[in-house]
């Protein structure tokens, strides 16, 4: 196989895997927009909150350590035990429900019936709140995050593709986890909202919450839901790419990712913000192999993915998956 | 009537005494990060920053009898509020900036020079601003970004038997005004010396960096120097293992060099390099008088869990620069309560030796240089550092070596003189 073929290929693939981390980004803002119309500004916040509790409980560390030392005149840091990663997801997932419920109670309740711009700019308060809480609870400094994931190039793929092209791909064993966790877990929120009762009452309430709420859906349950599954995609977000570079506060900038594929796959798809991250990942890495890189210095990943969901925006605004909005007078 | 009187009054001198600062104080305000993306980095720098002016005070009553004051203000590393900041914290009687920032730099260069207040900016900024015949209130000493790439150049000729002409080195920078500093020094290190130089660059905040490193693995550099920062690092040494590149052939700027570039990697990022303009590590006597006057008093700055690390001892060693221009100022005014026009003074006037070095507790900490009008960033000394995953700690692995000024100092000339003139401003030293 000609070397060049080989290289293209090989940026393809890895175009497919950083645009399923993309989509498991986009996914959050999809649920939540689905069921509520809210763009969540903090669903990048919430993926770095996620990530930052995990580490916290696995390490054993004592929240609000910086707070209570202060106040106490105490030395507090640890409480001198780690906990297994798997009682610690759990844990970070109640943590995460505790939030939704919170988010609800205290601040989207209150907000029922306002213009979707409120929202949004509630949301964008929520960020940097939670940013700070984030903070306070388990300080600024970067942390390594060992589920027990695989990173590294994966030996067989490398193998294999030498001895079929003479080229070893390289695949990153982190990123085949993060394919699989992506594709069963958009198959559990499909099946989720087409075959459960509270999926069909989510769905409900996303098509028009008055006519659900007469039928005796209880909006508050679906939006603690809705924000409790955006919570659990977060956190799978936040396992992902915190365990790639250590969980710090420019996780949250993960959110800059997701905007595109959120323009191309639609706000209000499942499938589509799989769709729009494969598309992305893959336009911007084809174009920075092919274009960027030999003939414009490279670096043009990022606007490069912003102008291909501009383009489909053009023609398409709903995206490729979104809903098209018909208002009748 | 009268009580009221009189508690207005006491109210009034209350707020008074505690608003107003104390008239003599030497104000070294610090434009810290401590929230936001960068934090990991700002912290470790602001806590250094402010122990040692907390260690003055304690130990020595301050500078030449006057006790030492350091008004923090947040930047998170925002331009816009790094300016804020300094228009805020300038009225209080400020007498030297250190914006932990390029981008803060180059906004505040024709600011503080209209204010007549010196700025140091060791190790980032202008790089031209070491011409002080044309930046006349900006110092870089002891090392800018430009001495860094020559020095990493000069540590791959060392590896390399002092032939690098048939050699291959990949840049990967952020894609910003710092990561571009250095691009033009290699371009004509690269004439000099025959390496091939493959210019890589990395868009902010550089969390995805498969095309970068896959184009490094179709290339096969045998050097990779990167000029990162936050998250960029991390991520970058996290590919290079991927990739399985050699990570003693993988050599970062300062800025590329601290704890939290190398942690989260883990065992993998063992060997990866580090230039730097200061020592590493906690082994010296200033520590034990941190360590008394200032950990043990509980007035840490911070967490006080910051102490020896990379960009602690960054702080730490910025803060010993200043406070000793302090001192040069207060020697050559005659006085003790100096201005910010006399502290520029007194860092023009700078002299810092090895003997200075150890009577302050940092034995071989440092490279000597002695500041002058013209010379604002003294003479260039990098050394190399290397990262011991088992041992969890950064190692020195050469001495400091110095730049190569053949190269760096026409570049300098040129910069600033087009600075100059653009700026219409004369030769200050002439």
């Amino acid at each position: 196989m000609p070397e060049q073929l080989a290289f293209t290929i090989e940026v393809f693939l890895n175009g497919l895997m950083a645009g399923v981390l993309y989509a498991l980004v986009a996914l959050g803002f999809v649920l939540i927009y689905k069921a509520s119309g809210i763009f969540n500004y903090a669903q990048g916040v919430m993926a770095l909150f996620a990530a930052l509790t995990l580490v916290g409980i696995i390490d054993g560390q004592v929240p609000f350590y910086h707070l209570i030392n202060a106040i106490f005149g105490t030395d507090i840091h640890y409480f001198g035990w780690k906990v297994n990663s798997l009682v610690a997801i759990v844990v970070t997932m109640l943590v995460m429900i505790a939030l939704a419920w919170m988010v609800q109670r205290f601040v989207f309740r209150h907000l029922v019936g306002q213009e979707p711009i409120i929202l949004f700019m509630a949301t964008i308060g929520l960020a940097y709140f939670l940013e700070g809480v984030g903070d306070l609870m388990w300080g600024s400094e970067i942390k390594t995050l060992d589920v027990g994931l695989p990173q590294g190039i994966n030996a067989t793929i490398d193998e294999a593709t030498f001895n079929l092209t003479g080229y070893g791909f390289f695949i990153d064993n982190l990123d085949i986890i993060a394919s699989i966790v992506a594709a069963v877990l958009v198959i559990v929120l499909v099946l989720f909202a087409q075959y459960t009762k509270q999926g069909r009452a989510m769905r409900a309430v996303a098509d028009d919450h008055q006519a659900a709420l007469s039928v005796g859906v209880s909006l508050n349950f679906i939006w603690i839901l809705v924000w409790s599954l955006a919570g659990f995609v977060a956190l799978v977000a936040g396992i992902m790419w915190g365990t790639k570079s250590g969980v710090q506060f420019s996780l949250s900038l993960i959110a800059l990712k997701a905007l595109p594929v959120l323009m191309l796959g639609g706000f209000t798809s499942i499938p589509g913000a799989i769709v729009g991250g494969l598309i992305i990942g893959v336009g911007e890495k084809l174009f920075e192999f092919l274009i960027g890189a030999p003939f414009l210095g490279g670096a043009t990943e990022n606007w490069f993915a912003y102008m291909l969901a501009l383009v489909f925006l053009v023609f398409r605004p709903q995206g490729l998956f979104g809903e098209k909005i018909i208002e009748r007078v | 009537m009268r009580l009221k009187m009189k508690l207005g009054t006491m109210a009034v001198a209350a707020l008074m005494t505690a608003g107003a600062p104390a008239m003599a104080e030497l104000v070294f305000p610090s434009l810290s990060y401590r929230t936001g993306p960068y934090a990991a980095g700002g912290i470790p720098f602001a806590d250094g920053y402010a122990d040692y002016f907390t260690l003055l005070n304690e130990r020595d009553g301050g500078i030449g009898g006057e006790m030492t004051r350091v008004p923090e203000c947040e930047t998170a590393y925002n331009t816009e509020k790094g300016v804020e900041c300094y228009e805020s914290t300038k009225g209080e009687g400020a007498l030297v900036y250190q914006p932990l920032s390029t981008g803060i730099t180059y906004q505040l260069i024709p600011k503080v020079t209209a204010d007549d207040i010196p700025m140091l900016t060791s190790g980032l900024g202008r790089t031209s601003a070491k011409n002080g015949a044309t930046f006349s209130h900006v110092f870089n000493f002891p090392a800018n970004y430009w001495d860094g790439a020559s020095v990493a150049i000069k540590h791959i000729l060392e590896e390399e038997g002092g032939d690098i002409s048939d050699k291959k080195i990949a840049l990967v920078y952020h894609n910003s005004a710092y990561g571009k500093e250095p691009i033009r020094t290699l371009q004509e290190l690269s004439k000099k010396h025959g390496f091939e130089l493959v210019e890589v660059p990395v868009d902010h905040p550089g969390q995805e960096q498969k095309s970068q490193w896959l184009q490094i693995r179709r290339d096969k550099p045998d050097y990779v120097i990167m000029y990162g920062w936050g998250v960029m690092n991390q991520v970058a040494v996290q590919e290079a293992a991927n990739i399985r590149f050699p990570m003693d052939k993988f050599i970062g700027i300062w800025w590329s060099g601290s704890e939290n570039d190398v942690l989260p990697a883990g065992d993998k990022a063992d060997g990866y390099k580090a230039l730097t303009f200061h020592n590493v590590g906690s082994d010296y006597p200033l520590y034990d008088d941190l360590q008394k006057y200032v950990y043990d008093a509980g007035k840490a700055a911070g967490n006080g869990d910051q102490t020896g690390t990379v960009l602690y001892n960054r702080g730490v060693y910025a803060a010993m620069l200043v406070a000793e221009a302090a001192k040069t100022a207060q020697e050559i005014h005659g006085t003790s309560a100096i201005t910010a026009s006399q502290m520029r003074d007194g860092m023009e006037n700078l002299n810092i030796t090895e003997a200075k070095m150890a009577e302050l507790g940092l034995p071989n900490f440092g490279p000597e240089f002695q500041v002058s009008c013209e010379n604002h960033g003294g003479n260039g000394f990098v050394a190399v550092t290397q990262w011991d995953a088992e041992a969890q700690e950064w190692k020195l692995v050469s001495d400091f070596m110095q730049s190569d000024q053949d190269v760096i100092q026409p570049l300098i000339d040129e910069d600033s003189s087009a600075y100059a003139s653009e700026n219409n401003i004369e030769n200050t030293c002439s």
